[in-house]
């Protein structure tokens, strides 16, 4: 059931949305922020920089790094000192920092990031899609997706309290869409100190550098040792399945906000046809669904939120008596012609007693606009699905083929 | 002095890593921590569950020790605790010279609190002695291999000092395993000295250069010696010391023929002329620092 979103409209003002996350962090009471500019990730790291000259951040050391791969290795010494860790980026940066990624989750340095989500080279293009995250997402880092910039803002708090836990220690990314929430101006509540500092505890590591205790972190694991490390691993994002729901229930209790766990539904009871996104593209569809409500088409919208980990049974919870689910995708993999939700999406019903047909559409690469008329047709053709059957399992949506 | 790295490591017998470890924390002292890349270092000390390290140590990859160590300082100095805690940073020449060159640049130029000891025996040891900007002239690696087209490595040195010289550290020095005394006073007065300090130490590597595990320290010492390795300290991008050598210095086949990896210029068509280009380096050397 979700619980009503309580938003006090006497606090709001109106922000970009990279201000709003740069503001959470703020409040957050980060004690090393290391980062390298990369568009559209800019406007947080700058505005970050910029509590900093004013002295608004205490017991905070900015680090601006060589490269994003510096950006995220200076968090592993950071992190394994004791310091709450921050960094922001996006596409190209992301990918340079493949290599860290796996290192800081290995370690279980609970680093959090944002991912100002954006299309990677090439072609270059500094416009929204998820490929950049999506493409991390074995390494070992939560991923959370946001709708909106409240969403984004408050996951911020979220995403240390949940990385951060003793029985997780592990490394997280909240996800904005770049440009179209980074630097869109909305109405929000900045994240509140005070219930910030409730909700928050400071971070305190049982096992740091310290020259008074000398531990050495990193060490290598030959054969005998190195299977352990990946199965706590998956043990804590399997414990994280829980936490993210517990964190988000937790969220509401003190500020009164709620966006869903590890997903969230809309309109879903009574929906034979369901869709699945994440990110802003939510925004529009929700849109879509309240005008064909009105027509008395049976739709429905589940959001996920926690793309890692992967939440099969909410997700099957939610599909069991759909009777077609449309997965969309601001992604690929190549050579597959799918999206990633959409595999993992099919993949968690296989081996239930489950039998819904979904059908995938990657849509929006490269920033391409959604439209509402998009929309619409790819749930006609659910409708089509429903009546006789699968014709196309996944396809892109709005090819020009006049380009081709 | 107590030593802080434990017996028991994995190393070589007459293992250069190991003394340079040693004496790296005698200079340093117990109130610090170390960043080690990837490497034999890492991999000699550190195989879980066990390790070597008496002071807190940290490995991350190949390429970022400096930004790692740059992270460790700033955590210490946001969370109070910066203290007369020395951050030193222990990494070969191929983690140094090569693939970490950005993230030592980038931390150079920031300026932060730390001390880089490069501890460099000129070639990947940990892989199996490929070729590395450090790798000198005419040296067989097996990426650079002598055959009967080649002397082996086509190029000299990379002069790495000079380099972070350039970044405006306040101290850089060369030294030497042989030199056990300079090595620690090195590291000792580099790591007392606020702002990022660099120590490059050379460090002849018994299985990788060819020579009985009980010659290291005598390798090193003919490097120095002939002035192929000149040891000397800079002060805010100046030489201010310098070690002399006077009459005892050697010709450089001397220290080329203690070694498996110049063994063929003593037995190839055109060897002596490749000797004698290696002479003109240490001759160059004397010349410039005053040897």
């Amino acid at each position: 059931m979700t619980p009503e979103n309580k938003l006090d409209k006497s606090k709001m003002v109106v922000v970009e949305g990279s201000y709003a996350v740069a503001h959470a962090v703020k409040v957050c009471r980060p004690n090393v922020i290391s980062a390298y500019p990369i568009t559209p990730q800019t406007h947080i790291v700058e505005d970050l920089s910029q509590f900093m000259a004013d002295g608004e951040i205490p017991n905070c050391e900015y680090i601006n790094v060589e490269s994003e791969f510096s950006a995220l290795s200076a968090l592993v010494g950071s992190s394994a000192a004791g310091a709450r860790c921050y960094s922001a980026t996006t596409s190209q940066g992301l990918e340079l920092m493949h290599e860290v990624l796996f290192n800081v989750s290995g370690m279980r340095l609970p680093v959090v990031m944002t991912i100002a989500n954006r299309a990677v080279s090439a072609p270059i293009s500094i416009w929204n899609d998820h490929q950049d995250a999506i493409s991390q997402r074995d390494t070992g880092w939560i991923q959370i997706y946001a709708e909106n910039i409240q969403e984004i803002s408050d996951m911020t708090a979220q995403a240390y309290k949940i990385a951060e836990d003793k029985d997780i220690l592990m490394p997280a990314m909240t996800c904005m869409d770049g440009f179209i929430l980074s630097h869109v101006y909305e109405p929000v509540v900045l994240l509140e100190q005070d219930l910030t500092d409730e909700f928050l505890p400071a971070y305190e590591p049982e096992n740091i550098l310290d020259p008074k205790n000398p531990l050495s972190f990193g060490a290598f694991a030959d054969p005998n040792y190195y299977t352990e490390f990946r199965y706590l691993q998956e043990q804590a994002m399997q414990k994280a399945l829980k936490k993210i729901e517990d964190v988000a229930n937790e969220f509401y209790d003190v500020y009164g906000r709620y966006y869903g766990g590890l997903i969230d539904e809309y309109r879903t009871d009574d929906a034979d046809i369901i869709i699945m996104a994440m990110g802003s593209i939510v925004g529009t569809i929700k849109d879509v669904i309240d005008k064909l409500r009105d027509r008395n088409v049976k739709v429905g919208l589940l959001k996920v939120r926690s793309f890692r980990p992967f939440p099969v049974e909410a997700i099957t919870n939610v599909l069991k008596d759909a009777k077609v689910v449309v997965v969309l995708d601001k992604n690929i993999s190549l050579g597959l012609n799918e999206g990633a939700l959409f595999t993992e999406t099919k993949s968690s019903l296989y081996n239930t007693d489950i039998r819904v047909p979904v059908v995938g559409y990657m849509i929006g690469h490269g920033g391409r606009d959604i439209k509402i008329d998009t929309i619409e047709k790819i749930i006609d053709e659910a409708t089509e699905v429903m009546k006789t059957g699968i014709k196309i399992e996944s396809q892109f949506t709005d090819v020009k083929e006049e380009l081709i | 002095m107590k030593s802080l790295l434990a017996p028991g490591h994995r190393g070589c017998a007459g293992c250069c890593d190991a003394m340079a470890a040693k004496f790296t924390l005698m200079g340093a002292g117990e109130d610090c921590i170390v960043v080690n890349p990837t490497g034999c270092l890492e991999v000699m000390t550190t195989p879980f569950p066990e390790t070597s390290w008496e002071v807190p140590w940290v490995h991350s990859l190949f390429e970022n020790a400096a930004a790692v160590g740059s992270g460790v300082e700033a955590a210490l100095k946001a969370l109070g605790k910066k203290g007369n805690t020395k951050i030193v940073v222990m990494g070969g020449d191929g983690a140094s010279l090569d693939i970490g060159m950005r993230s030592i640049s980038g931390a150079f130029e920031r300026g932060h609190d730390l001390t880089y000891v490069c501890i460099d025996n000129e070639a990947y040891m940990n892989t199996g002695v490929q070729r590395s900007g450090a790798t000198p002239f005419d040296a067989s690696t097996t990426t650079s291999p002598a055959g009967k087209v080649s002397f082996g490595n086509p190029r000299p040195k990379k002069n790495m000092p000079a380099i972070i010289a350039a970044h405006g550290s306040p101290y850089v020095a060369t030294t030497s395993i042989g030199y056990p005394k300079d090595m620690i006073n090195k590291v000792k007065k580099a790591t007392e000295i606020e702002g990022p300090t660099y120590i490059h130490a050379h460090a002849p590597c018994t299985t990788g250069w060819g020579f009985d595990t009980s010659k290291t320290v005598e390798v090193a010492k003919m490097a120095v010696n002939t002035g192929l390795w000149p040891l000397y300290e800079m002060e805010d991008g100046e030489v201010t010391k310098v070690r002399k050598l006077g009459k005892n210095i050697k010709p450089v086949e001397d220290y080329l023929k203690m070694q498996r990896r110049f063994r063929h210029l003593f037995s190839m068509e055109g060897g002596e002329e490749e000797i004698a280009k290696i002479q003109a380096i240490a001759d160059k050397n004397i010349e410039v620092y005053g040897l």
